[in-house]
Parts: structure tokens; sequence; C-alpha cells
């Protein structure tokens, strides 16, 4: 379990990360979500150590995170870079033995990614020669190389095609399968909403919500509700205490509190026969403008 | 951090930058072409000097001159049967002089015959010299001094400019090309820096030892032994020199480097570092020969790589000075390579615009 406690940093006057405190589990993969300059690249950075936080702390179950410590994950930062004249077996098998990786097996673990992320014929090319998408694919696999115990990936599906997100979206369950906490960024709420098991919502440098995606959806529910019927609902638009949203002849969302609610799902059973009656749980992306706001 | 993955972090950093650089063809061109001036200058002022040694002139002579001909050493007798063939054969320009016998009571009784201008070097050997004595043993000739001085010069200079320009680049790109955070993310800044240091100072130390050998090389097939017997002790102390003198010099690269972001300021941000390097080449060129500009130098830690070995190969230079002049340098490297390696840590992240020397420092 990697544990964010209180950490802050400041640049001059300008405060980037305000005691910012969140755990990511092992085994769940938990995405970071917060809008452009909210903090997600300065806190990623704390927590791999490249940046020194002003307070707070990085902890790793438990136990504070030194520079060994830290070598034991995998990361990909927000910028791209690998370095362009070096070839893709070569520069995997380079970073895998900077974080410590003997020889042998930091080649064979290399030969292993760069099939699994269909590299196979670009293994002894040098990364300049590669097409943007590769180069993203040799980017994921550097972050995995050295099988690492918890993984931070910046934004790992910006500039991927489909099939790739895909695939390194396979690749990214297998570690959190395996156990290790994954955190990652991503603009794409959909993926993240579709994926992830935890989220975390950062913006203005502070944590505006946090926890399981089911946990955040019945948290900010509110008083939504939703309304299915074999029949015209038009009558729900003159009901007392309700607020209609959408409507759409025999399909009601409406806002209402629990009794008025009930009252309308009385009325419906008593004509027509219910279909769905239920809150009707916000998406992230409405959670997301909503805690952001 | 323990020691033995901050050393094997250095060892793998430095392992990279060496293969990198050896897998350059640009760099292993221009390699070749410095040993091969290095070799080629010292074969061909070699045989120049001694064919000059070994060449004789043709000179004429007549009669009774033709005896006295024989005796002067450097000299091929052509013998004339009379004084206007011998002025036929000067005219011709088959010979260089001739020496005819002079009639009458004349103190030599020879003439000297030249075509345009006076045989002076025949003159002389013609003549008697009187005794010279010197109060001091000779000094070795201004030529050989200037040609020392100026390969001391411009082999540190050229290995700096090189290698510590090597080493600008490898920060810059790494920079530009972002990797830097996966590094920083794998080893810390210092094991970084030292691994660029220590492979480009073994880059550049082989290579000067390689200079060296070429050029001991060179004088020994061209026979000038000698030389190398009066050099030695002065390019075994510039080896010593500039082993360490290097080290400072690329902490300085380095740090330099990371101010910027971008290839294209890598020029200008070094400019202020590479005045460092140019400054002892031109003085050590220009005066050598003067034993205070000399002294001073040798003492400057840009310099001393240049200045001591200098000094010692002009006798300047008492036992305790190269040792001394070496422990200045030491000491100032490790105090540039510190402050080095914290503007180094500090700028490494900041992209964007060129990051000033004091936020650097301060952090």
């Amino acid at each position: 379990m990697l544990q964010i406690e209180g950490v802050t940093k400041r640049y001059g006057d300008r405060t980037a990360v305000d005691d910012v405190s969140f755990t990511v589990g092992g085994g769940r993969l938990t995405g970071f979500v917060g809008g452009n300059g909210a903090g997600k690249t300065t806190t990623m950075r704390i927590i791999l150590g490249v940046l020194g936080a002003d307070a707070g702390e990085v902890r790793l179950d438990g136990s504070p995170l030194g520079v060994d410590g830290r070598r034991r994950f995998g990361y990909m930062p927000e910028e791209r870079g690998l370095y362009p004249k070096m070839r893709v077996h070569e520069q995997l098998v380079y970073l895998a033995r900077l974080r410590g990786m003997r020889a042998g097996e930091a080649a064979e673990r290399a030969d292993e990614l760069i099939d699994r992320l269909e590299l196979t014929e670009r293994r002894n090319d040098p990364i300049e020669k590669l097409s943007l998408g590769n180069q993203q694919r040799a980017q994921i696999a550097a972050a995995l190389v050295h099988d690492p115990e918890v993984l931070v990936l910046d934004e790992p599906f910006s500039g991927l095609d489909p099939m790739a997100v895909e695939t390194v979206l396979g690749v990214l369950s297998e570690f959190a399968a395996r156990g290790a906490p994954v955190l990652f960024s991503s603009h794409q709420l959909d993926v993240v909403e579709r994926l992830c098991d935890d989220i975390v919502v950062i913006g203005g440098g502070r944590i505006l919500a946090a926890g399981s995606r089911e946990e955040l959806r019945e948290r900010n529910a509110g008083s939504r509700w939703e309304l299915t019927v074999d029949g015209d609902l038009g009558w729900v638009r003159t009901a007392t205490g309700v607020e209609v949203i959408e409507f759409d002849g025999d399909h009601v969302v409406f806002d209402a509190d629990p009794s008025a609610a009930q009252a309308v799902l009385q009325r419906a059973t008593a004509s027509d026969a219910v279909h769905l009656f239920g809150r009707r749980r916000p998406t992230l992306t409405e959670i997301f403008r909503e805690v952001v706001q | 951090m323990n020691t033995t993955s901050f050393r094997e972090s250095v060892f793998l950093v430095a392992g990279r930058e060496i293969t990198q650089r050896l897998r350059s063809k640009s760099f292993v061109i221009s390699t070749l072409i410095l040993f091969a001036i290095v070799l080629g200058s010292i074969l061909i002022s070699g045989f120049i000097s001694r064919a000059n040694a070994d060449s004789t002139a043709p000179i004429a002579g007549v009669g009774a001159a033709i005896a006295e001909l024989e005796t002067l050493p450097g000299v091929e007798v052509v013998e004339a049967a009379t004084i206007a063939e011998a002025e036929q054969l000067v005219r011709d320009e088959e010979v260089d002089a001739a020496v005819v016998p002079l009639d009458g009571d004349s103190a030599v009784p020879f003439e000297v015959i030249g075509f345009d201008e006076a045989p002076g070097g025949l003159v002389t050997a013609l003549s008697i010299a009187p005794e010279v004595r010197l109060l001091e043993e000779p000094g070795l000739p201004f030529g050989l001094l200037y040609l020392v001085a100026f390969g001391f010069g411009i082999v540190f200079f050229l290995s700096a400019v090189t290698f510590g320009g090597t080493i600008a680049q490898s920060v810059v790109e790494e920079k530009q090309t972002r990797i830097v955070e996966i590094l920083l993310s794998s080893i810390s800044a210092r094991a970084l820096l030292a691994g660029k240091v220590v492979g480009n100072s073994i880059l550049a130390f082989g290579q000067i030892i390689a200079i060296a050998a070429l050029a001991a090389l060179g004088l020994v097939l061209t026979g000038q032994d000698v030389l190398v017997t009066d050099l030695g002790p002065a390019v075994g102390w510039f080896l010593g020199f500039f082993a360490i003198g290097f080290v400072l010099l690329a902490a300085m690269y380095a740090a330099s480097a990371s101010l910027v972001s971008r290839m294209e300021d890598v020029g200008s941000v070094l400019t202020p570092v590479t005045y460092l390097v140019m400054i002892p080449y031109f003085l050590v060129i220009f005066l050598f020969d003067n034993a205070l500009v000399l002294t001073i130098m040798s003492y400057v830690p840009f310099s001393a790589p240049v200045g001591m070995p200098m000094r010692i190969f002009l006798d300047q230079a008492a036992w305790w000075e190269p040792i001394l002049s070496l422990v200045v340098l030491a000491v100032s490297t490790v105090v540039i390579v510190a402050l080095g390696a914290r503007i180094y840590r500090n700028s490494l992240l900041r992209t964007g615009s060129r990051v000033k020397l004091g936020e650097a420092l301060k952090g």
C-alpha cells in the first residue's frame, strides 16, 4: 500500500500541492484525475522522489520511502523521454540495470515486454526511428522492465490508438492482479471510470474527493432519481417537490427529496408496471464537474 | 543510499557514455584524424630535419682547392679543370659555389665564387673561428620550446573542448528528451553526474595517453630519442595534472549545460568555461618564455595542467612545486565538483528558459 501523507510543495508564493493525502491500495488500480495544473504531475514527482516535498511524507507499506525503495517503482513521467539514438532493447536493459536488475535478467525481461507490447520487429531500432505510438509503447516498457512493485504512470494512455490502449490496459491490470499498487493519471475520464477501482480527484493542489469508484458515485448521488414505466409519465412534471431533469415519455430523471420520490413511485406503481426505479448515480464526468467547481 | 549501488550506478552511466561515444562515427573518425596529425607531423618534421642534416652541397673545386674542400663536412666536391669551367658550373647552378686558388700573396690563398649571393656556410667553414666559451649551459632552441608549449597547449585545449562539449551535450540531451526524470527516479543526480564525468574522463585520458604514446613513437622512429628523455618527466606530470584538471572542467561543463534545456542554447551557456580553457592555451603559446606568467599559470587550477609541465620541461620548477600545485588543483577540483553537483541537481528538472546561476546554487 502506498500512502501519501500531508504532502505540500511550494514554488515561491504559489502552493502547487497543498496538504495532499491519499492511499493507493495494493492490487488496485487507482485513477488520479484533475484539470491542467491541478497538481497531479507534482504529486507524482514527489512520490517518485524526483522532487522534494516541503512537508509531508510518502510511505510504502508503512515505512518511509528512500532511494532504494523507489528503485522498485515503475514510473512513466508526463514528459516522455528516452535516448533517441539508443536501440529499444539496449535502452530497456540499461534502464532496468540502473534500477538494480542483473544484466541477464534485464535482457530477458526486456524481450518479454517487447513481445508483449508488439514491438518485436523494432527491437534493434533506435528510438528516434519509431512512430510516435511505438515510442509510447517503448516508454511503457521502460516503466515496467525492472519488474516494479509499484506503478506510477502519468497519462499512460495519451497518444495511444484504441488498440494500444487495450494492450496497455491488459498489462496494467496484470500488474494490479499481482497485488501491486497502480496509480495513474488520465484526462480520459471514461477510461478511468471503466478501469479504476479507486479514484482520487485533485483540484487547485488539494484532494477534492477520494475513494472507491462505487463509493464516490454513491456519495455524490444526491437526490437525483430515475424512473421507467410501461406508460406515459407526463404527470411527474406536475408532481409536488419534483424537478424533472430529463423526460422521454416512459422514462424520467428528476430531482426530489426521498419522501417526494417515494410518493412518485407509489403513484407510478398504482397506474403502470414499473421497470426501473432508483437513485441515479452520477458518472465520473458528472462527479468531476461537480467537485471541481 | 548504500555505496555499492552508488558505485554500480556510476559504473553503468560511465559505461553508457563510453559505448555511445565509441559507437559514434564522427567521434571515431575525428580521433583517428587527430592521431594521424600528431604522428604525421612528428614524422614529417623529423625526416625533414634529418634530410637537412644528411644533405651535402655540391661545390666545385680547382687545383689546390680540391684537397682543401675534401676536408670540409657536408661538401660534395666537383672537380673543375679551370677557373672558367668552375664559374660556368656555378652559372649553370650545377654547384652551389666554387673555390679556386688565388694567385699572389693573399692571406687566404683561395677565392670563393658564388652566383648572386655569398655562400655564407662555405665561407664560415673555410674561415678560422675564434674560441668561444659559454658562461651558461646552452638553452634549448626557441623553435623547440615553442613546439613543446604549443603541443601541451593544443592537446589540453582540444581534449577539454572535445570531451567537455560531449558532457555538455549528453547533459542537455537528457534534459531535452526528458529522460532525466526517469533517470532521477532510478539513481541520484550525484551518481548520474559522477558517471558522466568518469566516463568522459576515461575517454579523454585514454586519448591523451594515446597521443603521448604516438608522439613518443614518432620521435623514436625519426631518431629523436633524446627529446623523449627530455620531455618524459614533463609529459608524465602533464598526464597527472590532466587527469585531475579534466575532472574539474568536466564538472563545470556539466553544471553549465544543466542550466539550459535545448541544444541550441548550449553554446552560449558554455562560453565562460570555454574562455577558461582558451586563456591558458593562448598564454602558454605566446608567453611561455615569460617566467613570471608561467609561474602564475602553474598554480592557477585552470592553467596548471599546461603551465606546470612547461616549467618542468624548462627546468624552472623546484621538486616540490608540481606537488604543491597538484594539491591546489585537487582541492579546487573537490570544491568545484561539489558546487557543480549542486547546480546540476537543482537545474535538471527545470525545463524551459535558462536557469539563473544563483537560483541553481540556492536550490
